[in-house]
């Protein structure tokens, strides 16, 4: 009866040391499953789902803090992208958050910009060039149409312009079948 | 001898409608009035153009940079003026316009200084990199950069070296008419390859449908004073594809995600090595090409085309005929629509049809073909119906993927799967749709959804990019904010010691706070004194009635600062 006792507490202080030890040892930095959630969010840092960056919204996700309808840009693929890896269903996305647009990057009519900076502040990827009382001007292949920069402007002198297709980014559209005889 | 050859999985006979187009000599086509000559003619960087507007060009005259190493240089295909440079519908699936290179030729068509390279004497580098600036391309569909391909790597030799005389794809006949008639060129061509590479073995496969090309190479390699072997293989499509041709030269497979150097084995087509040898030994860069013209035309036959000449005008000098439907660029199994468009200002004559296979796109070195298509030799496809998994295309498949699965994960978004099931290793040959008897379009799917796939990739990298950027600025707004601090910190320590030097019997013994207060003190001091010395401005010509006012306003003031002065009864108390 004692030696079954002491099997059991000498079993549960090695199996105590050894999970504790673990835990130590290999920590995970940060919360993995946040982390996944932020690979599937598509990083456009608009802040349309109410937090400030995807980041912030991943990790609220993880906690349960947020829905996984709330990101406009990453549409209805991106909801069903979430809820696989969160293994739940997948709902519509929510209007109150905005509405998906086709993928446009802003620009700036330097014309009219007077250099007050105010839009540099507000990118979340720091794709603007500029200087005070310098003409602004946009990296095209670094925004990520985000339209942060749209309100803060004085002057909106920044608009949004959908990316056209051109032959690098070009795609083959799904076939389109006949299947019945028309003539 | 006679060389064992190995017969690769699939592949199909459809009918090979050679006969049309191998009998008449090769015609020089004549230079059009104007050359469009796009930049980005090879895979990789696009050429970046190296010209004016305005400017006179020669023939041979390089127009556009390579840009990179896996990129190749443009070159004007006639002497003349450039007219524009503008994005113009390229010959491409997609019939978007992309930057090209318009020169009104002047009909002399007057070369430049044309000089050989001296091959023996340059380093393998520097002759590659010209190479490079004389515009060399693949010309056997894929287009791919030779002067990359020339690079024996890190092995520092390539054993075997194949020159492609396949052409396996019906219809095209430019590499069996080049063959018969230049065979000794495309050899020459074969020797500066051999040196570059280092290779041992020169084997040269050419379908046994080309009898006349496969005896022309013959005599040509007995010439040679070393061995090159002239295989006829048998014809079956498709065999001229490059990792086919190694299958059946050699029985060895390319791996998945390899490339054929990796075991020993470099494959050029026939028209990249004689266009090698243009520019090696007379100094010629790449501004012309065969083209097979046929299909629904009245003289189907192979032209010598500048690069940049419009389709229209070969259609025409092959005899256009009425009824045409279409055009394609290349062969039946995997050529491309071409994007149709009438010609600027052009007029059908009166009761006649406009015709429909007026193909405004140029010629570049992609076009082995111009396959006019009419509803007689291409009637539209019958009606689709449902995949009923009979797996012939897989028994059809050369590169033995399953396409039906590939087709279902496809249909299906499942892309994942796909790729799984190495849809990137599907040479787009179109037999599983010439098989299926359900008339499913199934290349059509997997080009869909390969360019799916990367514009995925694409998408995800530009992810990674913008969630890098947002981090890094904030830990910059972390690193200013915190930047600031220190500076303001740093500039009121200094403040203090100077102060503490000036009066330093008050706040040696003083505390913290009237170090603080003696601070606020000395501030007020100064802004006290700045404000002594700014003297009041516009006050020269005041009226009598303002001077007065302002007396007032001063001396309320002065009752203002009276009052804050005297402590309030309630704190005395």
């Amino acid at each position: 009866m004692l030696s079954a006792i002491g099997v059991m507490v000498a079993l549960a202080v090695v199996i105590g040391l050894t999970l504790g030890w673990s835990a130590i040892r290999f920590k995970v930095e940060g919360n993995p499953l946040a982390e996944k959630i932020d690979a599937i969010l598509p990083q456009t840092q608009c802040g349309q789902c109410g937090f400030p960056g995807c980041k912030p919204y991943a990790e609220a996700i993880a906690k349960g803090e947020a829905d996984i309808n709330q990101c406009p840009p990453g549409g209805e693929e991106g909801v069903k992208k979430l809820a696989e890896l969160l293994g739940v269903e997948p709902k519509p996305l929510d209007e109150s958050h905005g509405a998906p647009k086709p993928r446009s990057v802003a620009f700036i009519d330097e014309q009219t910009c007077i250099g007050c900076t105010l839009c540099i502040q507000a990118c979340p990827v720091d794709a603007i060039v500029g200087a005070a009382k310098q003409m602004h001007t946009i990296v095209a292949a670094e925004c990520t149409g985000c339209e942060l920069c749209l309100p803060p402007c004085p002057v909106d002198c920044i608009s949004m312009v959908p990316v056209a297709e051109d032959l690098p980014h070009w795609k083959w559209k799904h076939p389109v079948v006949q299947l019945k005889r028309v003539a | 001898m006679s060389r064992e050859l190995f017969r690769f999985k699939g592949g199909v006979h459809p009918p090979d409608h050679k006969a049309e187009s191998n009998g008449r000599p090769i015609h020089a086509a004549p230079v059009p009035r104007q050359l469009v000559i796009p930049l980005r003619q090879h895979i990789g960087n696009p050429a970046k153009p190296a010209v004016n507007v305005g400017d006179r060009v020669l023939k041979g005259q390089l127009i556009g940079e390579a840009d990179g190493t896996i990129s190749a240089a443009v070159h004007a295909s006639s002497s003349g003026t450039v007219a524009a440079i503008e994005p113009r519908t390229l010959p491409h699936a997609s019939g978007l316009p992309d930057l090209c290179i318009m020169i009104d030729t002047d009909g002399r068509d007057e070369w430049i200084a044309r000089v050989p390279l001296d091959y023996h004497n340059l380093p393998p580098a520097e002759l590659r990199m010209k190479l490079r600036d004389r515009g060399l391309a693949g010309l056997g569909g894929a287009v791919f950069p030779s002067a990359a391909k020339l690079d024996p790597g890190a092995r520092g030799a390539c054993p075997m070296l194949i020159l492609n005389g396949g052409e396996c794809e019906p219809w095209i006949t430019c590499d069996d008419v080049l063959m018969r008639h230049r065979a000794d060129d495309i050899l020459r061509g074969a020797t500066v390859m051999r040196d570059l590479l280092g290779s041992t073995e020169i084997l040269v496969g050419i379908e046994d449908n080309k009898p006349e090309a496969i005896a022309a190479m013959r005599t040509a390699a007995a010439k040679l004073d070393y061995a090159v072997e002239v295989v006829p293989v048998p014809a079956i499509y498709p065999g001229g594809g490059a990792k086919q041709m190694i299958e059946t030269l050699t029985g060895k497979q390319v791996p998945t995600g390899k490339l054929s150097t990796d075991i020993g084995i470099q494959v050029f087509n026939v028209g990249t090595a004689y266009a090698l040898a243009r520019a090696v030994f007379h100094g010629e860069p790449m501004v012309s090409r065969l083209v097979t013209v046929t299909g629904h035309v009245l003289r189907p036959q192979n032209f010598e085309v500048l690069i940049g000449t419009p389709m229209h005008a070969l259609i025409e000098l092959a005899g256009e005929r009425d009824g045409a439907t279409g055009v394609l660029m290349g062969g039946p199994m995997m050529g491309v629509p071409m994007p149709l468009a009438l010609p600027h200002g052009f007029q059908p004559a009166a009761g006649r049809r406009p015709f429909a296979g007026y193909a405004e796109v140029p010629v570049v070195k992609a076009t082995n073909c111009i396959l006019v298509q009419s509803r007689d030799l291409f009637p539209p496809p019958p009606p689709v119906l449902p995949c009923i998994r009979c797996t012939r295309c897989a028994d059809a498949c050369p590169v033995e993927l399953q396409p039906q699965d590939l087709y279902r994960f496809v249909k299906a978004g499942d892309f994942g799967r796909a790729q799984e099931y190495h849809l990137f290793d599907c040479i787009e040959c179109g037999c599983c749709s010439y098989v299926c008897p359900s008339h499913i379009p199934l290349v059509d799917y997997y080009r869909y959804g390969k360019s799916e796939i990367w514009a995925r990739e694409r998408e995800k990298r530009a992810a990674d990019l913008a969630r890098e950027r947002h981090e890094f600025r904030e830990f910059r707004l972390e690193r200013e904010k915190q930047e600031k601090a220190e500076k303001l910190a740093a500039k009121a320590a200094a403040k203090r010691a100077e102060l503490a030097a000036e009066a330093p019997a008050a706040t040696a013994e003083g505390s913290d706070a009237d170090a603080k207060k003696a601070l606020i003190a000395a501030a007020l001091a100064r802004a006290q004194a700045k404000k002594a010395q700014t003297p009041p401005k516009n006050v020269e010509d005041l009226s009598a009635e303002q001077r007065r006012e302002i007396e007032e306003i001063e001396a309320r003031r002065a009752k203002i600062r009276e009052l804050a002065r005297k402590p309030l009864e309630s704190e005395s108390e």
